[in-house]
């Protein structure tokens, strides 16, 4: 099935999709509205914001290979966006993690990345989403060049690495089960990229002008 | 040991009255509903089912605490950790209701003259019921306070006859897959075991718990009989207990079968001692939103202290 949205139907998509993304953040207002965090309120918060930057970060990751098994390429046109929410979720994650947990006091912070393994595997991923984040403009990838940028692009999947281990870390041994999920997620969608580029890379016979697809360091000559 | 006069302490602080009287009124209305239907749905239910029941008047004791306001009653009955009914914090406030809390025993054994078992009608029977409001930590950074109902586990040593082998008491927990369901998964090894060097048993302030907010315990926080241990990680305190035995050497516990490197054999409250994963130094109450500093034996140091005289409490966390 090929759907081709013009300008104007891809703008209402843009406009669904941003109004979605927001629903998580929907639900922290009205809980902060009613009262209705539950009987440990910070760890809803961090539960939940947490939860929906992984749930982002491994919707930005299908993106790809969505496009290409459906050959829609117009989501790319979504994928800033939806890597963007992943950030300001990961950012409200961080934000409740230095004001509840250490009333942002620079050096109780410090000392806790520095001293619990699964808070450093936590900020360690924020901090590659830094960049990232930073990059995301048109003028910043006419600026990098689209080599370039695709590359720095792709720490992306190590901070998925990352986030999987800052949830291992975390949870006691009788609740394994949904760090074990979204890993099995992030595994499937890093492996289809593994076989992808194997298959790119196998050199087709007979046509000598069709080149194996690769990315280089620098510009062949 | 310090032992203050405690101030009456007004009911109101211990629990909203609109939540006691909504969920009241919510209880009543399911048992017209269960009445008016007649059949059909005793099934697997508690069919002497105490819950809600007021457990009359109490005394009060000089442990209690008199600064710290309890948590609300509907925080301490839907959050908490019982892996037998599931493994988040809101499972057992939904699966405990499957919990026959009558008949119920407790057979003491081991290093006693002659084995017995107690019926719950009993040993609710033992001693006068006092209301202890103490502090509760958990393992896990949060913490409560709580004013729970019961007798000092003393009052167990005047009816068995502990031999003088007797070094340690290990509590044993139901495991019984058809009324707690997670039995059925490995999350730990079943039947959850804890134990006390039977000295800190004997310590006044370690009490088994038949009630709390002057009711009959709720399910989900260990009906019909509990232990609570206020200077230890709340881990410590056994739920729904049908076995106490009397035994010589220390016993291997199930927090410390799961994880041994985690979970100590005392497991006393200490802000200076890390858990492998996280600090202790600081805890969050149910309800507030910043930490506060986490003390020493959870507050009770003056009291228990003594108990771990001369011991490296970094070596026996």
């Amino acid at each position: 099935m090929s759907f081709n949205p013009d300008a104007r139907q891809l703008g209402l998509i843009k406009i669904a999709v941003f109004i979605v993304c927001l629903l998580p953040l929907g639900r922290l207002l009205w809980a902060a509205y009613s009262d209705d965090f539950g009987p440990n309120p910070v760890e809803f918060v961090q539960r939940w914001t947490g939860s929906w930057t992984f749930n982002l970060l491994l919707i930005t990751l299908c993106v790809t290979p969505l496009r290409t098994i459906t050959q829609w390429h117009w989501l790319l046109r979504l994928r800033r966006m939806l890597g963007l929410f992943c950030f300001f979720y990961a950012c409200l994650h961080f934000l409740s993690f230095i004001g509840f947990d250490h009333a942002f006091v620079l050096e109780d912070i410090a000392k806790d990345i520095y001293k619990r393994p699964f808070v450093s595997a936590g900020f360690a991923a924020f901090i590659l989403l830094i960049p990232l984040a930073a990059t995301s403009s048109n003028w910043a990838i006419r600026k990098l060049g689209g080599r370039k940028w695709q590359e720095l692009h792709r720490s992306i999947y190590l901070t998925g690495i990352l986030a999987t281990i800052h949830y291992f870390w975390l949870v006691k041994a009788t609740a394994l089960l949904w760090p074990l999920a979204y890993s099995v997620a992030l595994a499937v969608l890093l492996g289809w990229r593994i076989r992808e580029r194997r298959r790119k890379a196998i050199p087709v016979p007979r046509f000598q002008s069709a080149k194996p697809l690769k990315f280089f360091k620098q510009k062949p000559d | 040991m310090l032992i203050r006069r405690p101030t009456a302490l007004p009911s109101s602080e211990i629990t909203d009255s609109a939540i006691y009287a909504s969920r009241r009124d919510f209880i009543r209305t399911l048992l017209l509903g269960a009445g008016t239907a007649g059949f059909g749905l005793s099934h697997g239910a508690d069919a002497d089912d105490r819950t809600g029941q007021s457990l009359g008047s109490l005394i009060n004791s000089p442990f209690s605490l008199h600064d710290d306001k309890p948590t609300p009653f509907k925080s301490m009955t839907s959050y908490g950790n019982f892996y037998e009914f599931g493994p988040d914090k809101e499972s057992p406030a939904k699966h405990a209701h499957r919990l026959r809390t009558r008949p119920w025993t407790v057979t003491v054994d081991g290093e006693v003259k002659a084995a017995k078992t107690f019926a719950i009608e009993d040993i609710l029977n033992w001693a006068p019921l006092e209301e202890r409001i103490y502090r509760m930590r958990c393992v896990e950074g949060w913490s409560a306070v709580v004013p729970w109902v019961g007798f000092p586990f003393s009052e167990l040593l005047k009816r068995v006859e502990v031999t003088g082998n007797a070094k340690f008491v290990e509590f044993w927990s139901l495991a019984d897959p058809e009324q707690m369901p997670y039995i059925r998964l490995p999350l730990l090894d079943w039947p959850y075991r804890e134990a006390l060097r039977l000295d800190e048993a004997r310590h006044p302030l370690s009490i088994i718990a038949v009630g709390m907010y002057g009711e009959v315990m709720p399910k989900q926080n260990g009906a019909p009989l509990r232990l609570v241990i206020p200077w230890k990680y709340g881990f410590k305190g056994a739920k729904s207990i049908v076995r106490i035995r009397f035994v010589e050497k220390q016993p291997e516990t199930t927090w410390i079968k799961s994880s041994p490197d985690e979970y100590g054999f005392y497991s006393n409250v200490n802000p200076d001692v890390p858990h492998k994963r996280w600090s202790q130094s600081h805890e969050r109450r149910l309800g507030e939103f910043l930490k506060r500093k986490t003390l020493p034996f959870n507050g009770y140091a003056e009291q228990v202290a003594g108990l771990y005289a001369g011991m490296d409490l970094r070596k026996n966390f």
